[in-house]
């Protein structure tokens, strides 16, 4: 623990709080004994990974758990010498949004889509000061300069929809600072945010922090935001604060085994500098040398053009260009690490390089061009190129047996009669780090990198040259991250399979990849060897990506 | 509304808008084509004779040829089928075969009545719905919201002419508290709106409560709480207008509902309007008459789906801008 001046009193002290789950088996503990204290102008992180228990606690706090399913059994939550835990709901009113303000984690979904940012962000302020329209309007308008948003006169008459996810997250900002509150708390508040927006979104909550005197609780499972914000750090795991010290104690000498594999975990930009190539993960002997070099994709001058035109009755879309001029190779036992931010034609190129989406120019697969072919045409060539999606939760059937989902390849390419198939089956489960009796289970039994393994394992069923990931490891927690890239190199050296790995991620890009094309609007602005990119970028974007990316280590600061 | 200044949006849709209207008119135009089409082949294909019909029992066939000639019904069916879409087109609906008027005139002369009626069956069950759907929304899982739920099970489940005869037994002949039937004062028209709008409010109140309770998971219902706001504030301001999106669009769709609802209950209740003059017509095999009606209630469809679509915007702004 921090030593505390004793004239410095916590802003909001929690002791031993308890939360339980009510499940259809009974009570559940989802929280236990977590205590901590939020001193004067300082921003304690809480983090941990998903399951851990972090937003449980800041629900608590804000007396927000859904009642239904969440209820506070134990512990005391005190604010100045409130006790929130005993305040009764119409007082707990005047504390949410007034002395204790949150902002979330989506704001795509955060404000409400049918009023305007002036309504919304003049009812909070109305809510908590007696002022008359006016001066709310004037007090918004204030804000919204405040957060950095230009013409905040013609912002308050916009909706939601007109802004883009960054300029969404300061308007809750400033929707949260309003009313001047004591803490601030900001649950994951950039985790849906691009890596440059997030650079942006974390200074200007730290020059807030300052100019309004709030203490903020930062809750976040990154642990290089961790490293860029907090004064002190409370890691959770499993509904209990294991460890918590100041940024610098944690981080340099971690005293829980958990903490340490978390850090250990974290990819950092710039671990493979000096390499070529992926580290090794398997065995030489294991390893296959691919005798046949020549590429086994090759893009040349794709474009990609969303939109429909206009015909008669039915008003079209007015075409725009989701994807200019993209060219690239991608040869076997290769990687080709393609890096954007959100919208930058990344996951078009993905979907385009396998047919998916209509396009014009070439895409060669195993030497066969795929422009204009049908359906019918295209299904012996989709064996040796296959797709794993972001979202493991949604890309398998969950009324399917997980081995029935990996033998669906197999049965509609007619490949392997029915007692071959469950050998099959087996043999891929194990090829994936997972149990063959997990064939007859359903996906809701396993967790989400397990979930990702079985779609390897579905990619891996038609013996493909070609895969094609995009933002595959997106959903999943650093620890678990971590043993799916492993697997996925491991795969590459004893299969010689060529990824097209697609994420937003640079230090995910940096372990994964042989070579790396930057997108940015739709074209790739910098492509070349991983160590031309990340180590001597020629394009201004590339070094602003990086430069963005938070470093887990607080002397490494960049905001200041 | 605290902050009118906000809600009322810049004008910048008037062309859309018009453009839109014009859209419509032109599918309009398409779909009651389509819509006459399809029930003069009906009618077409029905066993009874018109013509025999209107000449009674005892008619010999001769003269029973001379009506058929008389009103064209010799003809081939294209022919006869043109005709009637030059009459249309000209705004003459033909003329009812047993009441010997213009149909144009007979229908005009009840809609009103019918408008008042639907009114009220439209009132009726979008206030029960709501009312009814929030409530059960907000008591999600309790002992309210089963209640809620199983009446309105039971009053979707009702055929109409059961319920309608259960409210005159109660209310009428019982109770004594309204008429049994007719047209005029106010009283007259409070059984036959509960008839028509108890099967709607039951439908309502079972979409609005899924909508609710949808609206209420929402991120941004979280936020309104996180901001300290009272309950009523968050359903009626932030909770309910998302929660009318998918209903308004119903309510379009629902007139066609509505209007087969019209028929019985006007019949049931001596309710002097279209619904009324169709089934006689029904009866009668009195085509022209048939034939206006399902256009009248073909265009009122239509020109819900035409309302629905116009105030949908005026709620959400993601719809105004494409």
């Amino acid at each position: 623990m921090k030593l505390v001046a004793p004239a410095s009193v916590p802003v909001l002290s929690v002791r031993d709080l308890c939360v339980d789950a009510r499940t259809p088996e009974g009570r559940r503990r989802v929280l236990e004994d977590v205590s901590f204290n939020l001193n004067p102008g300082e921003t304690l992180c809480i983090a941990g990974e998903s399951g851990s228990g972090k937003s449980v606690t800041s629900l608590s706090i804000m007396q927000l758990l859904p009642k239904a399913s969440l209820q506070i059994a134990s512990g005391s939550i005190q604010l100045g010498d409130r006790e929130l835990t005993k305040l009764s709901d119409r007082a707990m009113r005047s504390v949410r949004g007034g002395d204790i303000a949150m902002v979330f984690q989506e704001p795509m979904t955060s404000l409400n889509p049918v009023l305007s940012i002036g309504t919304q962000l003049i009812e909070a302020i109305r809510e908590h000061q007696a002022a008359e329209s006016g001066k709310a309007e004037a007090i918004a308008r204030q804000m919204l300069d405040a957060v950095h948003i230009t013409e905040p006169g013609r912002r308050l008459t916009q909706y939601p929809h007109e802004l883009s996810g960054g300029m969404r997250q300061r308007v809750m900002i400033a929707m949260a600072l309003s009313c001047r509150p004591k803490v601030l708390i900001a649950d994951e508040p950039t985790t849906a945010l691009d890596v440059t927006v997030q650079a942006q979104i974390l200074k200007l909550m730290r020059e807030l922090k300052q100019e309004f005197g709030a203490s903020i609780i930062l809750i976040t499972h990154d642990m290089g935001v961790v490293a860029e914000m907090a004064d002190r750090v409370a890691i959770m795991q499993n509904g209990r604060i294991i460890e918590q010290g100041s940024a610098m104690t944690v981080f340099d000498r971690p005293t829980k085994l958990y903490t340490r594999q978390l850090l250990a975990a974290v990819p950092r930009l710039g671990a493979h500098a000096g390499t070529d190539g992926p580290p090794r993960v398997g065995s030489e002997v294991a390893r296959v040398e691919v005798p046949d070099r020549s590429p086994v994709l090759l893009a040349r001058n794709l474009n990609v053009t969303y939109g429909s035109p206009t015909r008669w009755l039915f008003k079209g879309k007015p075409p725009v260009s989701a994807v200019t001029d993209v060219s690239f190779e991608l040869r076997p036992g290769e990687t080709l690490g393609l890096v954007g931010e959100s919208g930058s034609g990344k996951s078009t190129t993905g979907k385009a390089v396998l047919g998916l989406i209509p396009f014009t120019g070439d895409v060669v697969i195993d030497g066969k061009n795929i422009g204009g072919l049908s359906a019918r045409q295209m299904q012996p060539i989709r064996r040796s190129a296959q797709m794993i999606f972001q979202d493991p939760y949604a890309s398998l059937d969950p009324r399917m047996a997980v081995g029935a989902a990996i033998a669906e390849p197999l049965i509609i390419h007619g490949l392997a009669d029915k007692s071959e198939r469950d050998d099959r089956i087996a043999e891929l489960l194990r090829r994936v780090g997972l149990q063959a009796d997990a064939a007859s289970r359903y996906p809701h039994e396993f967790s989400g990198g397990q979930r990702q393994r079985i779609c390897i394992a579905r990619a891996l069923a038609l013996e493909p040259k070609l895969i094609v990931a995009d933002e595959s490891v997106a959903a999943l927690d650093v620890s678990v991250r971590a043993r799916v890239l492993d697997l996925m190199l491991e795969l590459q050296e004893t299969m010689g399979l060529a990824y097209l790995f697609i994420s937003h991620d640079m230090a995910v890009i940096e372990r994964m990849s042989h070579n790396v094309a930057v997108m940015r609007a739709g074209r790739i602005v910098e492509m070349g060897t991983r160590r031309e990119v990340f180590e001597s970028p020629k394009d201004e974007y590339t070094r602003a990506l990086m430069a963005a990316v938070p470093i887990p280590d607080p002397r490494a600061r960049q905001i200041i | 509304m605290r902050c009118a200044t906000f809600s009322i949006r810049r004008s910048a849709g008037v062309a859309d808008m018009a453009l839109l209207i014009l859209r419509r008119l032109v599918q309009t135009a398409l779909i009651l084509l389509g819509v006459a089409a399809i029930t003069f082949l009906l009618l077409y294909a029905l066993p009874a004779d018109p013509a025999r019909m209107i000449a009674g029992r005892s008619a010999t066939a001769q003269t029973v040829a001379n009506i058929r000639r008389e009103l064209g019904l010799d003809q081939p069916l294209l022919v006869q089928f043109w005709a009637y879409l030059q009459g249309i087109v000209q705004g003459d609906l033909g003329r009812s075969y047993a009441q010997k008027t213009d149909v144009g005139s007979l229908i005009a002369a009840r809609i009103p009545a019918t408008l008042v009626l639907m009114a009220a069956g439209i009132l009726v069950e979008v206030l029960l719905g709501l009312t009814f759907g929030i409530i059960a929304a907000l008591r999600r899982g309790g002992a309210v919201d089963r209640v809620v739920m199983m009446a309105s099970f039971v009053g979707v489940s009702a055929p109409q002419f059961v319920v309608a005869l259960l409210l005159l037994y109660v209310f009428a002949v019982t109770l004594g508290w309204f008429p049994m039937s007719g047209f005029g004062t106010p009283a007259h028209v409070v059984l036959p709106a509960a008839t028509l709008g108890i099967l709607g409010a039951g439908w309502y109140a079972r979409m609005v409560r899924s909508a609710m309770i949808d609206v209420l998971n929402q991120d941004y219902v979280r936020t309104a709480r996180a901001k300290g706001l009272s309950s009523a504030r968050i359903i009626l301001r932030h909770a309910l207008p998302n929660a009318m999106l998918p209903i308004i669009a119903m309510i379009g769709i629902d007139i066609g509902q509505f209007m087969g609802g019209v028929v019985v209950v006007e019949a049931v209740y001596g309710w002097p309007g279209i619904g009324q003059l169709a089934w006689q017509a029904i009866q009668q095999v009195d085509i022209p008459i048939i034939m206006g009606v399902t256009l009248v209630s073909a265009l009122a469809i239509v020109l819900g789906n035409l309302v629905a679509d116009i105030i949908a915007p005026l709620i959400d702004p993601r719809i105004r801008a494409r």
